[in-house]
């Protein structure tokens, strides 16, 4: 009896050692590539005991084809846009935070709290937010650029110089916000409108370029095109002389955010890291480091000045509304898809 | 006699057209090159001379993202195109050695079909696929679903040649009391060597630049350099991949360069 | 043995008839497992009705090809016409693999013979030297084009300094450009299987034909190409194939402001449609569209082996 209760007693404590020597636990991370900084994760894993993985991916629908297609149940967390938070719980795909779980939740900057893919945030955090809307360069237009007629309208000078972003919701979205029209809206009349109005517009259009809309713009193969701020930013930085603008119509505002997966092999992990991304130094050197603006409260006194003052993070009081892209209804869904393929037959 | 038979071969302008065809495909690259240079971080605007995305690339903070990344690619690109070739090489064999048969026309068919399905489509049913059939997504799934599209793109050069290739040798050697393995090792195979490495040189590229199916069918962790870089893309083109790229370059002219000595010395023995 | 030895051999004999089934096995299994389920499951999806946001119902429906051949308007609830968007689409993307196909086949096969022709030391080397550049990743190399020959880029610039032309010419975001991107995607497809079937050529017949006054490019039309034939049309099956489902170098080349056959397909699986049945329908149009190319070219090859 004696000799058994010591064995186990020496096997549980072997047991505890070796568990803390090797991980204490794994998180596997689905995410954008070079969207979080390796320190970050290095130290993340080092201070919990925890050993990272990341599984990438390259757009926010593939992530939704490969979840769909049989890999949900292998990660933890994943970095949906604002509009597939909503399409991933529609799907069911996302686990509910409960109430206490989440330590810092407090840290989330308010206005970021009831976001409309996400009332109260029962299972995602913010990431990184920022705005999506349309540079011109500066060199070659050099007229007022308040309004989204720049792109739906355009004045003679620009015609054929205009490259768009190849992604149906933000199009669609800022065509909407042009004319006026809600998102999502099942109004024939409105919807027929937004048909006509991108029919003619595409004549002014010279491409649809999602990865490369910073460089036509700097280089000056466009004189105008839709843009996020972050690469708008970047762009400048570069040497090239564009500006960002902020419409009176309204924006696009985007925002990344960490969502918990349903099934999530290490949840306990997952919650761990989203506390960890909601303290505010970390999120502010994540910040930094990707050059957007971060959703929680206090990280603005540890972002470097520069990206502080920059005019793409800073929105004038003059413009319009920033606004999500919505998730429509599938009727609706079905025309946008028809008035999409009709742009591009 | 001999100048004639030199004369033969040549067509005027053949030359100029290989030069003009050589020269749009390494312009791109010159372009690589130097902005693999450039201190800004653009690839558009010159802003001075600088080595730092070469440091950035061998110690930077992602630096070992991209050469795992690297690795994976080159081990998966061999191991693929070995594998493909070698089973291209066999059914070409089968194919064009093999006398009529019922099935030939489907199995031409069956052969060439990764070629003709769209990635993306293969790219889904395939992981679908392997979910459903419990295979974990890793580096073995990536390799299995290269060397299956590689196959076709191997196929092909090793068949055009085959059919080139008179059976009139393999026969003799038969009839010299050879067994078929050696007919085919001493007799076919030598003959069809260009068009295996052709075949060979084919499915090797094409799993270094597939990034489609990969991306559907790779496990967590796992990248390839596609996967890397079209993904570093997404965040904005910086001049690390410029880097890479170039330094990819380097290795491969200094692998021709072996080859062509090697080859070289070869000859004179 | 004469006719035979003309065409520069036989397309198929029977040496190997015994190991035939030992020999195609692998195939059979590496693509019956890998390529043929998943098609087979493609085939079955088009068949079903689409999930909202990707996947399928399990429920049967010809919605998908509905879909591909019917024009209902624009919320789907008119009379039914004939939708020629989706034909139009295969239609441009077909016209445009044809033309890179020709593109490839008029700059490949001089250099492809070119190199046949080298000194046998040297071959391998510029058999490399034309596929080194494919060890440099395809989206890299396609951007780097954009710049190169943008309106105010490199090339232009070169072109109006050695007086050429007077003005930029306009070749980014044009049809041009996207066979040009086709053609730099899958330029070593055409060369490498006409040089292999070049290398093997014997040319003692072009000799024979010249001392029976042929001029060189009679030889060529009649008796070269017949005998690497099958080295041509492989070439081309490479490169017209892949290039109907290709996507990346024609989009970011020309501008995507059409709908090339890969990105309808592609947007349907990764986009916000979200429909797999007809992303799959529409693969399946494909497929039988290229699996009749495909047995015309088989059939002429094997003729031409005859022959």
């Amino acid at each position: 009896m004696k000799k058994t209760l010591t064995a186990s007693a020496v096997a549980l404590t072997l047991s505890m050692f070796a568990q803390a020597a090797s991980a204490e636990g794994k998180l596997s991370l689905y995410h954008w590539f070079e969207y979080i900084p390796q320190e970050m994760l290095d130290r993340f894993a080092e201070e919990n005991g925890i050993e990272v993985t990341m599984d990438t991916y390259d757009s926010n629908e593939a992530m939704l084809a490969t979840l769909k297609a049989g890999s949900l149940g292998t990660y933890d967390l994943s970095f949906p846009g604002d509009y597939m938070v909503k399409i991933l719980g529609d799907e069911g795909m996302l686990d509910t935070i409960n109430d206490g779980e989440l330590k810092n939740k407090a840290n989330i900057d308010p206005q970021w709290i009831d976001v409309p893919y996400d009332l109260g945030r029962n299972s995602s955090i913010p990431y990184q937010w920022g705005t999506t809307s349309f540079s011109v360069n500066r060199d070659l237009f050099k007229g007022d650029i308040s309004s989204t007629a720049i792109l739906f309208d355009p004045p003679a000078e620009l015609s054929g110089k205009i490259n768009m972003l190849d992604s149906q919701g933000e199009v669609l979205t800022l065509a909407a916000l042009h004319m006026g029209i809600p998102q999502c809206s099942t109004d024939r009349d409105q919807l027929k409108a937004l048909n006509a109005l991108l029919q003619s517009a595409k004549e002014h259009w010279v491409s649809f370029n999602s990865d490369t809309a910073k460089e036509v713009l700097v280089t000056g193969d466009a004189a105008a095109g839709m843009i996020y701020n972050g690469f708008s930013a970047k762009g400048r930085l570069e040497g090239g002389n564009i500006e960002y603008a902020f419409p009176k119509e309204g924006l696009i505002a985007w925002m990344d955010n960490a969502v918990l997966l349903k099934d999530a092999p290490n949840r306990e992990n997952a919650l761990k890291f989203m506390d960890f991304l909601l303290e505010p130094k970390n999120i502010a050197e994540l910040t930094n480091w990707a050059q957007y603006s971060a959703g929680v409260l206090g990280a603005d006194e540890f972002l470097t000045d520069e990206l502080r003052s920059t005019p793409e993070n800073n929105k004038p009081d003059s413009a319009g509304p920033s606004v999500f892209v919505e998730a429509c209804s599938e009727e609706v869904q079905a025309v946008y898809d028809n008035i999409w393929t009709n742009l591009k037959k | 006699m001999a100048q004639a038979g030199e004369d033969i071969k040549k067509y005027p302008g053949f030359m100029g057209i290989t030069i003009f065809c050589l020269l749009i495909l390494y312009a791109p690259l010159i372009v690589v090159m130097v902005y693999s240079f450039n201190e800004s971080k653009s690839i558009t605007e010159w802003q001075g001379l600088s080595l730092k995305w070469y440091v950035d690339v061998f110690v930077g903070p992602e630096s070992a993202k991209f050469k795992e990344a690297a690795l994976n690619s080159f081990s998966i690109a061999i191991t693929a195109a070995i594998a493909a070739t070698i089973i291209a090489t066999s059914a070409a064999t089968g194919m064009l050695r093999g006398g009529a048969f019922k099935g030939r026309g489907l199995s031409f068919a069956l052969i060439n079909l990764p070629l003709i399905v769209p990635e993306i489509v293969t790219a889904v049913a395939t992981l679908i696929f392997f979910s459903a059939i419990g295979f974990e997504r890793g580096y073995l799934t990536i390799l299995v679903a290269h060397i299956a599209f590689c196959i076709p793109f191997a196929y092909m050069p090793i068949a055009a040649r085959m059919q080139g290739i008179e059976d009139t040798y393999e026969q003799a050697a038969l009839d010299l009391y050879a067994t078929k393995a050696q007919a085919f090792k001493r007799v076919l195979l030598p003959l069809l060597m260009p068009g295996v490495i052709s075949g060979f040189i084919l499915a090797f590229i094409i799993s270094l630049d597939d990034f489609i199916i990969t991306n559907f069918v790779k496990g967590a962790g796992i990248e390839t350099l596609p996967t890397a870089i079209f993904g570093a893309v997404k965040q904005g083109i910086k001049p690390n991949i410029m880097a890479i790229s170039t330094m990819l370059l380097g290795v491969s002219i200094v692998m021709v360069t072996v080859s062509y000595f090697v080859g070289k010395s070869d000859q004179k023995k | 043995m004469a006719g035979g030895a003309a065409s520069g051999g036989s397309a198929q004999t029977d040496t190997f008839k015994e190991s035939r089934t030992w020999l195609l096995m692998p195939s059979w299994l590496v693509l019956g497992f890998f390529i043929l389920i998943p098609v087979l499951m493609m085939l079955l999806y088009s068949f079903l009705t689409k999930e909202f946001r990707g996947g399928v119902i399990w429920e049967f429906s010809l919605s998908a090809y509905d879909q591909f051949f019917f024009d209902r308007g624009l919320f789907g609830d008119e009379e039914p016409s004939i939708e020629w968007t989706y034909i139009n689409i295969f239609w441009r993307s077909i016209w445009q693999a044809g033309a890179a196909t020709i593109l490839s086949l008029l700059i490949g096969f001089p250099t492809a013979y070119f190199i046949a022709t080298r000194p046998a030391e040297s071959r391998q080397m510029w058999v490399f030297l034309v596929t080194i550049p494919y060890w440099v990743n395809l989206l890299i190399r396609t951007i780097s084009m954009k710049f190169l020959l943008r309106d105010q880029g490199p090339l232009n610039d070169f072109l109006m300094a050695i007086g050429f032309v007077d003005s930029p010419v306009h070749i980014i975001n044009t049809d041009f450009a996207v066979q040009l991107g086709l053609f730099y995607s899958y330029l070593p497809f055409m060369v490498l299987p006409i040089y292999a079937a070049v290398e093997r050529y014997n040319f003692s017949l072009s000799e024979a034909a010249a001392d029976l006054y042929a001029t060189k490019w009679q030889t060529l039309r009649k008796v070269l190409l017949p005998a690497v034939k099958p080295g041509v049309i492989a070439g081309c099956i490479l490169v017209f194939v892949p290039s109907l489902g290709s996507f990346l170098a024609p989009d970011l080349l020309g501008g995507a402001k059409n709908f090339m056959i890969g990105s309808l397909i592609e947007e349907q699986f990764k986009g916000n449609a979200g429909n797999w049945p007809f992303g799959a329908a529409a693969s399946m149009i494909l497929l039988s569209l290229v699996m009749v190319i495909l047995m015309i070219s088989a059939r002429k090859s094997n003729k031409g082996g005859e022959g």
